[in-house]
């Protein structure tokens, strides 16, 4: 029997906002019969761009069911870009934390928000926000987990065996055929983690021992969390300066050449900053 | 919010809940716990010792593997090797036999064996160089007797089938099998974990070499179980040290446990009529409620050709884990094939070596019964499935692909 949290039986005995949104603004389904666990998720954005409605059908499990509700409860009432900032932890952690094998559940969750919200701006002809796009091949053919997906999960919790993967992501739970490719992902990964730590030094700045201890800050959140979403899609951002409380970024990679990168800047790592260091900052992009 | 409730009018959990998961284990029978008492008190000598303390615990031992010996209809109780349960009877009597054959390098098996037979099969493969053939089933989980004899070669060391599926309590034609395996000259093991207290074994006038069962099955308690070694039957042990069990298992005996498991061999034997007439009864009776009232539902496995107490369940469109979660709420215990109960991601090997189509094997339930549930149990049970059914439907995405909802 599961350890689930008395939250968790709370959310799945008495399952929030179920069904489906009427006229939603974005529709976002994941999953399907076979995989066992499948989710349709819907929304409507109020007058004030906020979330006003949100709704979900999930066939799944106990910690599926439970995942779909708290996700229903923690976007409504945010705008699109807080909401984006929703991952699969934080709609665990809002439960109470899920078992390792249910991980997968949570992000099943966050990926039926991303492709709401991907849906919603192709409904209005926009462009996607380069954090919700996932360019990138399916390793899992049986439950169809993207290689982003993978590498993700492998970052977020320092994952190292196939079998911790299955458990996050689902990716090689089926015929196993893809489990030569996923050992291949975490390798790579660690083999240019460790080779990337301490040797990344950004050309024409000091290193990041003279940054002071505000600047260090700001330089960790760019280059490591707001970094880390860019970077699944192909992009990467930089620090160039930071003078009071304009900081100067440099958008690199697939992000350098994307149209909606104004949106990303503004709506995003701005909006990531102010949480952190104030309403006042002001973020600009150098253009290389 | 829209003030959804799962649990909505469904009962609150009775003080005696509905126990239907006896092919997972049972309740240790109360004359059984009474027999096994003064064997962890006043009684714990060590059989192999030479004295008064150690005799007595012998005696017992003694008795225990008579009645053993005549609930599997074995000639002489010799025979009877004692195990730790179900699976270590299954690892014994497989690799003890590929232990004794070293030249023979094939085994075959079904893909529907329990996992003490199947990861030991795949380990075998993987580790140890030897070639397996899982022999398939049909949709109904009924082996083709023809692929065995092709599959039948002058190196198979051993042929190892269930007499009956745990899950959906198809039996096997054992008899038919071990005629094709004996004309072969292969080593004969059945796993008759769950057949065992349920049908008669026969053992010493069938055509198997080795039979395995397991105590905790037939109300006894769990870490016991049996071996029978066919007279004349080559084979190496496992555990080695000791002298015991004429060298076949070495470690001091549970004394207490197998006292408890001649008790329930002999139990077990007195009630078979019961399980065959009345308990049949029960599960035909939540059979066909259950498949009369649920739209999109089906039984899985033989309809006929099946063990009495157990009946396994697809509800279409909905996963198993939540429908325990729900039936658990109203006290019933059941068990699923679905791949969330199990923490793997696939839905049961036996249901998709079957045939079963996903969208069923996610939402399988096994019901299985002993001769402990009563009528009331039953028709508890089937007055809370439909409304729980019916409410995991409600949220489901697949909906409009229902034709009747």
């Amino acid at each position: 029997m599961w350890d689930y949290t008395e939250k968790v039986l709370d959310h799945f005995m008495n399952p929030r906002n179920v069904g489906e949104v009427e006229n939603p603004d974005g529709v976002g389904e994941v999953g399907s019969m076979s995989c066992g666990d499948a989710l349709r998720f819907t929304f409507k954005l109020g007058d004030d761009e906020h979330i006003a409605q949100a709704k979900f059908q999930t066939f799944g499990c106990g910690s599926a069911i439970a995942s779909s509700s708290m996700l229903t409860e923690m976007v409504i009432g945010k705008t699109l870009e807080q909401a984006a900032q929703i991952t699969n932890e934080d709609i665990a952690a809002e439960l109470g934390g899920l078992p390792r094998e249910k991980m997968h559940c949570s992000v099943m969750g966050r990926e039926a928000l991303e492709a709401a919200m991907i849906d919603y701006y192709k409904r209005l002809g926009k462009a996607v926000p380069c954090t919700l796009i996932a360019q990138d091949v399916e390793i899992c053919h049986c439950f169809q987990v993207k290689k982003s997906t993978i590498v993700k999960a492998v970052e977020q919790y320092g994952l190292r065996e196939i079998e911790d993967v299955t458990h996050y992501t689902k990716a090689g739970g089926g015929c196993s055929q893809c489990h030569h490719d996923i050992r291949h992902i975490i390798d790579d990964f660690w083999q240019q983690k460790e080779r990337g730590d301490g040797t990344v030094a950004i050309e024409g700045l000091p290193v990041a021992a003279a940054d002071s201890e505000r600047t260090a800050r700001i330089r960790d959140l760019i280059e490591n969390d707001i970094a880390r979403g860019l970077r699944t899609d192909g992009g990467d951002i930089e620090l160039i300066s930071v003078e009071d409380q304009t900081v100067s970024v440099r958008l690199t990679g697939a992000c350098a050449s994307c149209p909606a990168s104004q949106a990303t800047i503004k709506g995003w790592v701005e909006a990531q900053l102010r949480e952190h260091f104030g309403e006042d900052i002001d973020v600009v992009e150098e253009r290389s | 919010m829209s003030g959804f409730n799962l649990a909505e009018g469904l009962p609150e959990r009775p003080e005696r809940g509905v126990y239907l998961d006896n092919n997972a284990t049972t309740s240790v029978a109360p004359e059984v716990v009474e027999a096994m008492l003064p064997y962890l008190t006043e009684f714990y000598g060590n059989p192999s010792s030479m004295h008064g303390f150690g005799a007595q615990a012998g005696r017992a031992l003694d008795l225990a593997r008579d009645r053993v010996a005549a609930m599997m209809g074995a000639e002489s109780a010799g025979e009877i090797v004692f195990t730790s349960g179900g699976s270590e009877s299954d690892n014994l009597g497989v690799t003890g036999t590929l232990r004794a054959y070293p030249e023979k390098r094939h085994l075959i098996t079904s893909a529907v064996e329990h996992p003490a037979v199947l990861g030991l099969c795949r380990e075998l493969e993987s580790r140890h160089g030897y070639e397996v053939t899982y022999l398939g089933v049909d949709g109904e989980g009924m082996l083709d007797l023809d692929e065995l004899r092709a599959s039948l070669r002058d190196d198979t060391a051993v042929v190892s089938v269930m007499a009956a599926n745990n899950e959906t309590g198809v039996i096997f034609p054992t008899e038919e099998i071990g005629a094709i395996v004996k004309e072969h000259g292969a080593v004969y093991h059945v796993d008759a974990v769950q057949t065992a207290g349920k049908l008669a074994l026969d053992v010493a006038r069938s055509t198997a070499d080795l039979v395995s069962i397991s105590g905790h099955k037939i109300h006894a308690c769990k870490g016991v179980g049996a071996l029978y070694v066919r007279r004349g039957t080559k084979l190496r042990p496992l555990i080695v040290g000791g002298h015991q069990e004429r060298g076949r298992r070495a470690g001091t005996e549970n004394v207490s446990g197998l006292v408890g498991l001649g008790v329930a061999c002999d139990l077990s034997v007195a009630h078979r009529d019961d399980e065959n007439t009345r308990v049949r009864g029960l599960r035909d009776r939540l059979t066909e409620r259950i498949v009369g009232t649920v739209a999109d539902c089906r039984l899985n496995g033989h309809a006929e050709r099946r063990l009495p107490n157990t009946a396994n369940i697809s509800f279409d469109y909905i996963e198993g884990e939540g429908i325990l979660l729900l039936l658990d709420r109203c006290g019933v215990a059941a068990s699923s094939g679905s791949a969330c109960t199990s923490g793997s991601l696939e839905p049961s090997h036996v249901l998709k070596a079957m045939g079963v189509p996903f969208i069923a094997a996610h939402g399988s339930i096994r019901f299985s019964m002993s001769r402990y549930n009563t009528e009331a149990d039953i028709d508890y049970t089937v007055e809370v499935i439909p409304r729980i059914v019916e409410r995991l439907r409600a949220i489901t995405p697949f909906g409009k692909q229902r034709q009747t909802f």
